[in-house]
């Protein structure tokens, strides 16, 4: 992870680690951003747009976070998408049957996890290529959802279950709460736990890792469990906000949080990346798409953007790993 | 064609060594068993499976998804995968419609979905080859990219009435045959002598197999990578005439999850993800037997939601096999 240090005296800023000088270079992009759309678009800088902005990045950080340990760990977890989308229907079905917000949260919260389990199953257990299991996984989630919903679209929930998308605390978004959360508790897991070293450890050198004893499949069961769960608070998330369910919902979802974790610097061969970076990659890929709207670019152009990011990223990321010799 | 198949097979075996079949069950490979069950359950619960015209229609059906699965053999022989392909298809139908319909041109239309398609071949195949990058998130990448360009470039709709001159992909029929049967056979002979006649050929079987043992032999493997992205992205252009003909236009959504029955045909037709095994032959039964089942739930009358969960767990079964067998053997 870390690389050679420099011989010479070091400037100052040679003092942070490869990892923190990327968070810098990644928050200088983002300002650099911010300052264009404020030129370009006298609304950008409105509270109200600022606040918007900080809601949406929350609901792709809180997707992210999850795929990031997954793809920390070496792995890729493709199904987000519809996982959000069958753990939402689930959860609205649920809180409109029993009239109960936390049974509804419990469904869909559960469903996510399940999903993710399985997903961690069918990757160790039945040793299929990650990618691949999860594809099929999308698919096989995407079925469930329509035959699930049938065309129906379930709307209208309490207040105080609309307030977790679109409710405020102290002038700030809930949601935002629930990413600081999030970002605090997985940092902390990440960096400063065993459990979290582990992580890193499988994604840089499965076979190492297995060799100095660590539980290399149980961790990777564990992240996409995590990835599943984050799916399915996410998926919570967006039905607050949206107050409607329907079959296809969360399908673009799913390379946004892709291109979030790639432009936060985690890299795709596993084992470099922070849940910090992916925050940064999130609100710059909001940004992105929130500037092209306030511009008046027409949405259809938003999953050819993601796109090219998401090949940019790959691109830098591998340029990046040659040059260090990786 | 059968003779033919079994040459394949037998030609695959003598660079693969060991079986490429999933379940070898009396020397038939499993996917014929499975598509002999499959045949046998809707022949029996599905009214009219057995028809004359339904057989038609499933082996007409199954000809667009032939002609991505063909290719995706190839980009998977390769320890490769292509997810751009049912985005790339939907934007090639609406650039031949759009394009057909604006300059009046049969000849155009044509032209510039194949131009469309060959262009994103090469693309993923740049990208792939040229820097090394891992091909899932790639082409994930370029479907984004071909999504958000179908959308743009059809506004978000359909566009209707193409000339009869691309409805004829469709419709036509040389000789007695449907010219999707035509093509179908082409893009077949075309690969197959591509595989197993060419340097090319054995290039991409050495390239799942031993890509390493390539490089330091001095063999440009770039080269033949490129190649089986851009083959890809030509034989989607290809498809696009048939499912435009068919439809009469083109839709920015229209092949959305088309890759996934690709990918799930290739997989139970016994090619190997990350060993470079693998036959044109297998792929031809797989997409068959996605074909069936497909054409039998539809007969069953279940939801279109329900074909495509029951396609994904086929995949992972037939993923799961595989894994199995690769264990057993190592």
């Amino acid at each position: 992870m870390s690389t050679a240090v420099p011989s010479r005296p070091a400037a100052p800023w040679l003092l942070l680690s490869p990892e923190q000088q990327a968070v810098l270079l990644r928050l200088m992009v983002l300002g650099l951003i911010c300052m264009a759309l404020s030129f370009a678009s006298p609304v950008f800088l409105h509270g109200g747009n600022l606040l918007n902005v900080l809601r949406q990045a929350s609901l792709m950080f809180l997707l992210a976070s999850g795929l990031t340990l997954v793809i920390l760990c070496g792995g890729l977890d493709l199904s987000i998408g519809a996982n959000v989308a069958l753990s939402a229907c689930l959860a609205a079905t649920t809180m409109k049957a029993s009239g109960s917000v936390a049974l509804g949260c419990l469904a869909g919260a559960g469903c996510g996890l399940l999903v993710g389990g399985v997903n961690g199953l069918l990757v160790t257990a039945l040793r299929i290529p990650p990618f691949i299991a999860t594809y099929g996984m999308l698919w096989i989630l995407h079925g469930m959802t329509y035959w699930y919903m049938n065309g129906d679209t379930v709307h209208g929930f309490p207040p105080a279950f609309r307030a977790l998308g679109s409710g405020y605390w102290m002038g700030v978004p809930v949601p935002v709460y629930l990413m600081a959360g999030v970002l605090l508790a997985g940092t902390f897991f990440t960096q400063y736990t065993t459990w979290g070293q582990e992580v890193y450890a499988t994604g840089s050198n499965t076979e190492a890792a297995a060799l100095s004893g660590v539980p290399v499949q149980a961790r990777r069961v564990a992240v996409y469990a995590a990835s599943g769960l984050m799916a399915g608070l996410a998926g919570l998330v967006y039905l607050a906000r949206l107050n409607s369910a329907e079959g296809d919902m969360g399908e673009a979802l799913t390379l946004q949080a892709i291109a979030a974790v790639l432009i936060g610097g985690t890299s795709l061969f596993g084992g470099t990346g922070t849940l910090l970076g992916t925050l940064v990659g999130a609100l710059v890929l909001t940004l992105v798409l929130n500037g092209m709207n306030l511009l008046g670019v027409s949405a259809n152009a938003q999953p050819l953007i993601t796109g090219v990011i998401v090949i940019l990223s790959v691109m830098s990321d591998a340029l990046a790993r040659r040059r260090r010799g990786g | 064609m059968l003779d033919a198949m079994k040459k394949a097979a037998s030609q695959a075996d003598g660079m693969g060594g060991a079986s490429r079949f999933a379940l070898h069950v009396g020397g038939v490979p499993g996917v014929a068993w499975l598509l002999l069950g499959l045949g046998l359950v809707f022949a029996l619960a599905a009214p009219g499976f057995l028809s004359g015209a339904n057989l038609h229609n499933v082996a007409l059906q199954a000809t667009v998804l032939l002609l991505l699965a063909l290719p995706m053999t190839l980009v998977i022989l390769t320890e490769g995968l292509d997810l751009s392909m049912g985005a790339l298809l939907s934007l090639c139908t609406v650039v031949l419609a759009v394009v057909q319909i604006g300059t009046g041109s049969v000849v155009l239309g044509v032209a510039s979905t194949l131009a469309v398609g060959l262009a994103f071949g090469l693309v993923n195949g740049g990208l792939v080859a040229g820097f090394g990058l891992p091909p899932f998130v790639i082409t994930l990448g370029t479907l984004g990219a071909a999504q958000g360009l179908a959308l743009m470039v059809g506004e978000g709709r359909t566009t209707m009435g193409v000339d009869a001159g691309i409805r004829w992909f469709w419709e036509g029929a040389p000789l007695g045959i449907a010219t999707p049967l035509w093509m179908a056979a082409g893009v077949w002979a075309a690969l197959h002598t591509l595989l197993h006649h060419t340097r090319f050929g054995a290039r991409v079987f050495a390239l799942g197999g031993n890509r390493e043992a390539l490089r330091f032999a001095g063999i440009p493997v770039e080269r033949s990578l490129v190649l089986v992205y851009a083959i890809a992205g030509l034989c989607v252009g290809l498809a696009s005439l048939l499912l435009a003909g068919r439809v009469n236009g083109g839709h920015p959504t229209a092949a959305i999850g088309m890759e996934f029955d690709a990918i799930a045909a290739v997989a139970v037709g016994g090619t190997a993800f990350e060993r470079g095994k693998g036959s044109l032959g297998g792929t031809v039964l797989g997409v068959l037997a996605v074909g069936v089942m497909r054409n039998g739930l539809n007969l069953l009358s279940m939801p279109s939601s329900v074909q495509v969960a029951a396609v994904g767990v086929v995949v992972i079964a037939a993923l799961w096999v595989d894994a199995l067998r690769t264990r057993g053997l190592a």
